[in-house]
C-alpha cells in the first residue's frame, strides 16, 4: 500500500516538477551563463561581468529601467483604486443575477486577446478615431487630436488590461466577509470611513496584495501595449530586452536585462509584501 | 496489480512519444522558406507543387528576425532564407548558420549577370559564396505631393512645417540614409570603427534634432500604410512598393527618390548550415527565376526580381510607378548596400537606442 502511494506521489509531482526545472530552472541557469560572458573575437567568448558594468554606466538603460518600475508601481496603484469600488459593489451590494452579469462584464472584453482590446484602444485614441472626431462633432474641439503616442495612453492600456486580474481576487475576498460584521461596525458607531478603514480593508488586505503581485508582474513584463501605444517615446524595459535579443544580436546584454529585471521585480513584490505585512503564503491562499 | 497497471503506462509513455514524432518526421518532401511577406505567393507554390510534387511551408520574417531565429538553433529548422545581401557575411562570420551555396546547381542563364555577379562578390566569405539574387528593391521618401510637396531628402523631415506629421523606422537604414542627406559617405567609413562611430553621433544628434517633428517610428509596414492613407502621416521614409501601393489608391501618394539617393537592397536565397532539403532549395531557387513566375512574385511583392526576362511579363501599371519614381539620374545615384562587417550594428544600436530615449 505504502508503495502505491509513494509512486502516486510521485506521478503527480511529475509534471510540476519537470514544468519547473525544464522551463524556469534551467533556462534561467543558462541565461546567466550568457550573461556572465563577452564576445571577444567572432564566435569566441569570455567569461566578463562588462553587460552588467555596461547596464550601470549607461544612464540610458537604468532611466528605462527605473521609468518602466515606476510606471508600473503607478498602474497597480491605479488598477486597485478603480478595481477596489467596482469588486466592493459586485460582492457587497448586488445580489444573485445581477451580481453574476456585472461579473460578466468585466470578463467579456478578456475573451478576445490582448493584442485585439490594445487595437481597440488605438482605433478610439488615433488622430482620425472615435474620440477625436466625436469631440470635433460636439463643438469642443476645432481639429482633430492626437491622443495616442504618449504616456497616458500607455497607463490606460496597462490598467485596462490588468483590470480582470485584480476584480478576481477582490471579489473572492470581499465575499468572505460576513455582512454581519460590517454591520456591527455601524451599530457600534462606526461611519462609512472607520467601517472601510478599520473592517473590510484589513479583510480584503490578502486579496489586495496578491490582486497587486500579479497586476504589477503583468505590467512590469508587458511588451505589447507599451509599444503599440507609446510612439516614440515608449521606453519599456521588457522592450529593451527584445531589442538586445532580436534587433541587435546581443544575447549577452540581452540575458543581463533579464536577470535584472527578475531581481527587480523580486525585490519591489519583497517590498510590498514587506510594507503591507503580508507574507506570500496568505495572499495565495 | 495496480502497481503493475502503473509500469505498464510507464513502459508503454516512451513508445506513444516515438511514434509520434516518427509521425512528425516522416513528412511527404517539403520545403521550408523563411522569407518575406509576398516572396512565396500561393499560386506560385501551387505550380511548384504541380511540377515538383515538393510543399513549400512559408514562414514570414524579416533580417533581423532571420538571423536571430537560425542563430538560436544553430542554422537548423529551415531550408532555405532570404537574408538581405549585406547582411550575409556579417552573421556568417559571427554566427556560422548558413552553408556554402553550390553554384554548379543555379541555373545561372536565368540571372541578371550584373547581379548575380555583384551578389556573389558581395556573399563571398572564405573562398565560398553563400548567396544568390533573389528580389532587389529600394528605400527612400513616400510623400503626399500636396501637402509634403517640398520634402526632398531624408534631411527635410525635420522640417517644422511638418510637425507631427512625419514617420520613419528606427532601423539602420535612417541611420544611413539620413547621413548620406547629411553629406556624409557611411559605407566609405565601413572600414574604420573609430571613424564610422564619429559619423553615427552627428547622424544621432540630428535625429534627436528632428524627434519632435516625428510623430511616431513606425514598426510594421502595414501600420505605417494606414497611417499614410488616413492622412496622419505625409511623410515618410519608407519602401518604394509602399508608395506604389498607395499610389494605386490615392495619386497624391507616391515613393520619391531622395535628392542624396535611394537605398538600393538585394535580397538573396542563402541556404541555413542544417537545412535538410538542399535538393527542394535549389529546384525552388531555379523554379521562381524562370521569367514567368518571377514576373507573378514581382505582381506579389511589388519589387522586381533578378530574373532575366522577366520584365516583358510585368505589370505596365507597377511599369510606369517605377519609371516615373526613377527617372535614370535617379537610378545611377542609387546607393547599394555594401556587406556591414561584424561590430558596426552594435555601434548603431545604441546609438538608436539613444535616439529613442532622447526627449
Amino acid at each position: 500500500m505504502k508503495q502505491h502511494t509513494s509512486i502516486f506521489f510521485w506521478l503527480l509531482l511529475a509534471p510540476f516538477a519537470l514544468w519547473l526545472i525544464l522551463l524556469v530552472i534551467i533556462p534561467h541557469i543558462d541565461m546567466l551563463g550568457i550573461a556572465l560572458r563577452e564576445q571577444t573575437a567572432p564566435r569566441e567568448y569570455a567569461f566578463s561581468f562588462k553587460n552588467f558594468i555596461e547596464f550601470f554606466t549607461e544612464p540610458l538603460y537604468w532611466r528605462t529601467f527605473m521609468r518602466t518600475a515606476v510606471m508600473s508601481i503607478l498602474a497597480t496603484a491605479l488598477t486597485l483604486l478603480i478595481a477596489f469600488p467596482v469588486s466592493y459593489y459586485i460582492a457587497k451590494m448586488l445580489r444573485g443575477r445581477s451580481k453574476s452579469f456585472l461579473f460578466l462584464l468585466c470578463l467579456i472584453p478578456f475573451w478576445v486577446s490582448e493584442l485585439v482590446r490594445t487595437y481597440g484602444w488605438m482605433i478610439l485614441l488615433r488622430e482620425t478615431g472615435v474620440i477625436s472626431n466625436a469631440l470635433q462633432w460636439a463643438g469642443l474641439v476645432s481639429g482633430p487630436v492626437e491622443l495616442l503616442y504618449n504616456d497616458a495612453a500607455i497607463m490606460v492600456g496597462l490598467v485596462y488590461t490588468s483590470m480582470l486580474f485584480m476584480v478576481v481576487p477582490l471579489v473572492t475576498v470581499l465575499e468572505s466577509l460576513d455582512d454581519d460584521i460590517i454591520e456591527a461596525s455601524y451599530d457600534l458607531g462606526g461611519n462609512m470611513w472607520t467601517t472601510m478603514r478599520q473592517i473590510v480593508i484589513p479583510h480584503a488586505m490578502p486579496g489586495i496584495v496578491s490582486g497587486c503581485i500579479i497586476v504589477f508582474m503583468m505590467t512590469l513584463g508587458n511588451y505589447l501595449t507599451p509599444n503599440l501605444l507609446g510612439g516614440k517615446d515608449s521606453l519599456w524595459f521588457t522592450e529593451q530586452i527584445y531589442t538586445q535579443f532580436i534587433t541587435r544580436f546581443n544575447w549577452e546584454l540581452g540575458s543581463a536585462f533579464g536577470i535584472l529585471l527578475l531581481l527587480l521585480s523580486s525585490l519591489i513584490v519583497w517590498l510590498g509584501l514587506k510594507l503591507s505585512r503580508q507574507t506570500l503564503t496568505s495572499t495565495m491562499t | 496489480m495496480k502497481s503493475l497497471k502503473f509500469k505498464k503506462i510507464l513502459l508503454t509513455l516512451p513508445l506513444i512519444s516515438a511514434t509520434l514524432f516518427a509521425g512528425t518526421s516522416s513528412y511527404a518532401d517539403e520545403l521550408r522558406l523563411l522569407t518575406w511577406g509576398g516572396y512565396a505567393p500561393d499560386d506560385v507554390i501551387k505550380l511548384f507543387k504541380e511540377e515538383t510534387g515538393i510543399d513549400v511551408k512559408v514562414t514570414k520574417s524579416n533580417n533581423e528576425d532571420m538571423i536571430s531565429k537560425l542563430r538560436a538553433t544553430g542554422g537548423s529548422g529551415f531550408d532555405l532564407a532570404q537574408p538581405s545581401q549585406d547582411r550575409v557575411t556579417g552573421a556568417q562570420e559571427n554566427h556560422d548558420i548558413y552553408k556554402p551555396m553550390d553554384l554548379s546547381k543555379i541555373e545561372a542563364g536565368s540571372f541578371i549577370t550584373s547581379m548575380l555577379d555583384a551578389t556573389k562578390a558581395n556573399t563571398t566569405l572564405k573562398d565560398n559564396v553563400y548567396s544568390v539574387p533573389h528580389i532587389w528593391g529600394t528605400s527612400g521618401l513616400v510623400l503626399n505631393t500636396k501637402t509634403a510637396g517640398m520634402v526632398k531628402d531624408y534631411t527635410d523631415l525635420c522640417s517644422k512645417d511638418l510637425m507631427g506629421k512625419v514617420s520613419y523606422r528606427l532601423k539602420r537604414p535612417t541611420l544611413i540614409g539620413f547621413a548620406f542627406a547629411m553629406g556624409l559617405d557611411p559605407f566609405a567609413a565601413y572600414a574604420d570603427k573609430e571613424k564610422y562611430t564619429e559619423l553615427m553621433s552627428k547622424v544621432e544628434a540630428k535625429l534627436v534634432e528632428c524627434k519632435p517633428v516625428v510623430k511616431t517610428y513606425w514598426t510594421g509596414g502595414d501600420a505605417l500604410l494606414n497611417l499614410l492613407r488616413s492622412g496622419e502621416v505625409t511623410a515618410a521614409m519608407a519602401w518604394d512598393t509602399g508608395g506604389w501601393k498607395l499610389n494605386k489608391e490615392n495619386k497624391d501618394i507616391t515613393f520619391v527618390a531622395p535628392k542624396s539617393g535611394a537605398l538600393g537592397w538585394i535580397d538573396t536565397f542563402t541556404i541555413p548550415r542544417k537545412g535538410k532539403n538542399d535538393e527542394a532549395a535549389y529546384k525552388w531557387i531555379n523554379f521562381v527565376m524562370k521569367p514567368e513566375i518571377a514576373a507573378k512574385i514581382t505582381a506579389a511583392a511589388g519589387n522586381f526580381t533578378a530574373s532575366k526576362g522577366a520584365d516583358a511579363f510585368a505589370d505596365d501599371v507597377l511599369k510606369a510607378q517605377f519609371q516615373s519614381s526613377f527617372p535614370q539620374a535617379a537610378l545611377d545615384n542609387v546607393k547599394w548596400y555594401p556587406p556591414v562587417p561584424a561590430g558596426l550594428e552594435e555601434i548603431e544600436g545604441k546609438v538608436l537606442d539613444r535616439v529613442k530615449a532622447a526627449k
